[in-house]
């Protein structure tokens, strides 16, 4: 969305240099990391936020996600670094002095206070004025006007979340951070607060750092998304860019899913680089090439594959890859679902929609696959091909 | 599953499965009302009537019932000053035990980490041995050539010939001590069942550790604080060891009065409408104390 989002991230040495965080007016995080004895749960993160925007944190739970968060918020203080606010430095600011609020996993409202008196906490440790009418706006925004007088243990998971936002949200911090909080509503609930939150930060226009390991909801909701693994950010950037353009094996498979076939890069030309993939030629764009050795992992997205008959051919000029064998059909209705076998013995997935143009291929079919060269990307060989998978069918 | 599925044949055999499960929860409330029965609503009718006799009887001769109500006239008129002494000795004794013990659950709750429950055992440890013989030890501890009193002397706090023994200071220190655990163990349950996250919630939301722990902290620690003061201030307000051994004269206190009646002057009926008193003293105190505190529904 922003150029300053695209700002390299730890680990990558890449030419354009962070802005200068005493004069750069959103978030910036430098060099900040965190030890617990003898772990290391972030190591040397840069992060720049951009003011206003809708900014996601996303990784596998361990990944040093919510320590970098609770950093963010006080909560935590960094081993080294520095957490820069609008320029101001706040990396070792008290909780209650920094213009930060959170929206906590657990919601974490007070058992003893009603609605009312929850969502009027923050004003009323400020000493503002008109706590009232802000109180009764905020409740309205989140569409809890009805119910101020109860305790929280009265409400619905999806109401107590809205009372933990609004919670926060009251005290129009510099930048509200949100830890995993639709974590614990059910799939349809965490659909529709979602599209609210996003409403919301569109009103308001304040600054959301999300923290979630759900790849789905940090796409559908962030306008930038880093990529954090074993306390590093891997890779960060706009949505689709981030799923188009994966830079390692471990966000090719975190963010969706992806095939990764094994090559040997035969030569680099300025706009391509051809690979020779287990006997046939395919080629990558040198800008979706991340791997300087002459080995590497070329990665396909499952839905960027069409699958044909054989000797048929296909409305793709590209790399075409004869000789598969179709080994499992799942009908998902809106698409068809196909792992194939390929002479190497390598299974690929297939998702191909059903449009009707095409039959359905049966387990045994002897098939060929293809795809377009500008959808293919090459990483890193030494990198784990399996990084970052097992994630994909656990979250929630 | 499995009670549901235990239960479940009985109510088939039975067509009228409400009755029957009636009679299932009496049946299972009467160890209890037994109980009750036994050891509360006998002695204390018992009581209840003694305090009725007639004053002018003796043990030797019997009690006439005589519905003599001017015994608690009497009893009041004579004992009033034990009666006052006790509840303001408890008072004191209770407030410091709240100050010690919250300081202290709160340690252990929040700070002790894998220490809790050693320090747990540790507040519990003085149950080991008697009550008389902690009480004695504090005798000991508080006596006119004890460490403490020649180290107040010196530093001219106490005259000297100025004494710590026979005074409310003792009384009021060996009732603190004796009752402390009392107020620790529902505080520490109370604290330590406090979500810690909330008080980030609340640093978080502009409150300093001072407002943190008054907004957050105290009001959901309050179930254990208004069981604990309970707790202490009940027991405290009848005891008669501590007054008798550490105290003198001076310093009697109610149940120390109406253990002589009862063991030393025989005066029966005057005992009990002085028990009867106190009784009724500490359950209006208590229910408006429960009011006040609002915690009716936590307890």
């Amino acid at each position: 969305m922003s150029q300053v989002a695209e700002a390299p991230s730890s680990g990558s040495s890449d030419s354009d240099a962070p802005a200068d965080a005493s004069t750069y007016d959103g978030l910036a995080l430098r060099q900040l990391e965190k030890d617990f004895g003898a772990f290391r749960a972030v190591r040397s993160l840069d992060l720049d936020v951009p003011r206003g925007s809708f900014f996601a944190l996303l990784g596998p739970s361990g990944c040093g996600k919510t320590t970098t968060l609770r950093m963010v918020a006080g909560l935590e203080s960094p081993t080294s670094g520095t957490i820069t606010l609008a320029g101001q430095d706040i990396t070792y600011a008290k909780p209650y002095q920094r213009p930060v609020n959170t929206v906590f996993q657990s919601y974490a409202l007070f058992p003893h206070l009603d609605i009312y008196e929850n969502v009027a906490f923050g004003l009323r440790r400020r000493k503002k004025g008109d706590v009232d009418a802000q109180v009764r706006e905020m409740l309205d925004l989140v569409e809890l006007g009805s119910q101020v007088r109860k305790k929280p243990v009265q409400l619905s998971g999806g109401q107590q979340q809205r009372v933990a936002l609004a919670r926060a949200l009251i005290n129009r911090p510099e930048v509200l951070l949100l830890d995993e909080p639709l974590g614990a509503l059910d799939l349809k609930l965490r659909r529709s607060m979602q599209i609210e939150l996003k409403r919301i930060q569109d009103e308001v226009g304040l600054t959301f750092i999300h923290v979630t390991h759900d790849q789905e909801e940090a796409m559908t909701m962030a306008d930038t998304v880093a990529v954090m693994n074993a306390g590093l950010i891997e890779q960060m950037g706009a949505p689709a860019e981030l799923y188009e353009n994966p830079r390692s094996t471990f966000v090719a498979n975190f963010l969706g899913q992806s095939n990764l076939i094994d090559g040997t890069i035969k030569s680099r030309a300025a706009d391509v680089v051809t690979v020779d993939m287990h006997g046939i030629d395919v080629s990558v764009r040198a800008d979706r090439t991340h791997t300087q050795g002459d080995k590497g992992w070329i990665g396909i997205r499952p839905e960027k594959v069409l699958i044909g008959e054989e000797g048929e051919s296909l409305d793709a000029p590209g790399n075409t890859v004869p000789g598969g064998v179709v080994t499992d059909v799942s009908f998902v209705g809106v698409s068809t679902q196909y792992l194939v076998r390929m002479p190497w013995g390598q299974e690929l997935q297939v998702f191909s929609q059903n449009t009707g143009r095409h039959r359905l291929f049966e387990e045994g079919e002897r098939v060929e696959l293809s795809w377009r060269p500008e959808y293919a990307f090459l990483l890193d060989a030494s990198q784990d091909a399996s990084a970052g998978a097992q994630k994909i069918d656990s979250d929630g | 599953m499995a009670s549901s599925a235990a239960v479940a044949p009985l109510a088939v055999m039975d067509p009228d499965t409400g009755r029957r499960r009636g009679w299932t929860g009496y049946i299972l409330l009467l160890p209890a009302a037994i109980w009750l029965g036994v050891f509360f609503v006998i002695p204390f009718y018992s009581l209840v009537a003694t305090s009725l006799f007639d004053p002018s009887g003796s043990d030797a001769k019997g009690y006439d019932m005589t519905y003599h109500f001017a015994n608690y006239w009497h009893a009041l008129q004579d004992y009033w000053q034990p009666l006052v002494r006790s509840l303001v000795y408890a008072g004191i004794a209770t407030l410091f035990c709240l100050v010690l013990g919250y300081v202290l659950a709160y340690a252990i709750a929040f700070k002790a980490g894998r220490w809790k429950n050693l320090m747990l055992v540790l507040v519990i440890a003085p149950f080991f041995t008697s009550f008389l013989v902690r009480t004695l030890a504090w005798k000991l501890i508080l006596g006119d050539n004890g460490f403490i009193v020649n180290s107040l002397q010196a530093v001219h706090i106490l005259g000297p010939d100025g004494r710590l023994l026979a005074t409310p200071v003792a009384v009021i220190a060996g009732l603190t001590y004796n009752f402390l655990p009392f107020m620790v163990l529902p505080l520490f349950a109370s604290i330590d069942k406090i979500d810690h996250r909330l008080i980030e919630a609340a640093s978080d939301l502009y409150a300093n550790p001072i407002t943190g722990f008054r907004k957050v902290t105290w009001p959901l620690s309050l179930p254990g604080v208004v069981s604990g003061t309970l707790l202490t201030f009940i027991p405290a307000a009848g005891d008669y060891i501590n007054a008798q051994l550490l105290g003198s004269p001076n310093q009697r206190m109610v149940g120390s009065v109406i253990q002589s009646l009862f063991t030393d002057a025989n005066n029966y009926p005057i005992a009990g409408a002085l028990s009867m008193i106190l009784m009724l003293l500490i359950v209006a105190m208590v229910l408006f104390y429960v009011r006040r505190a609002g915690t009716e529904e936590l307890l």
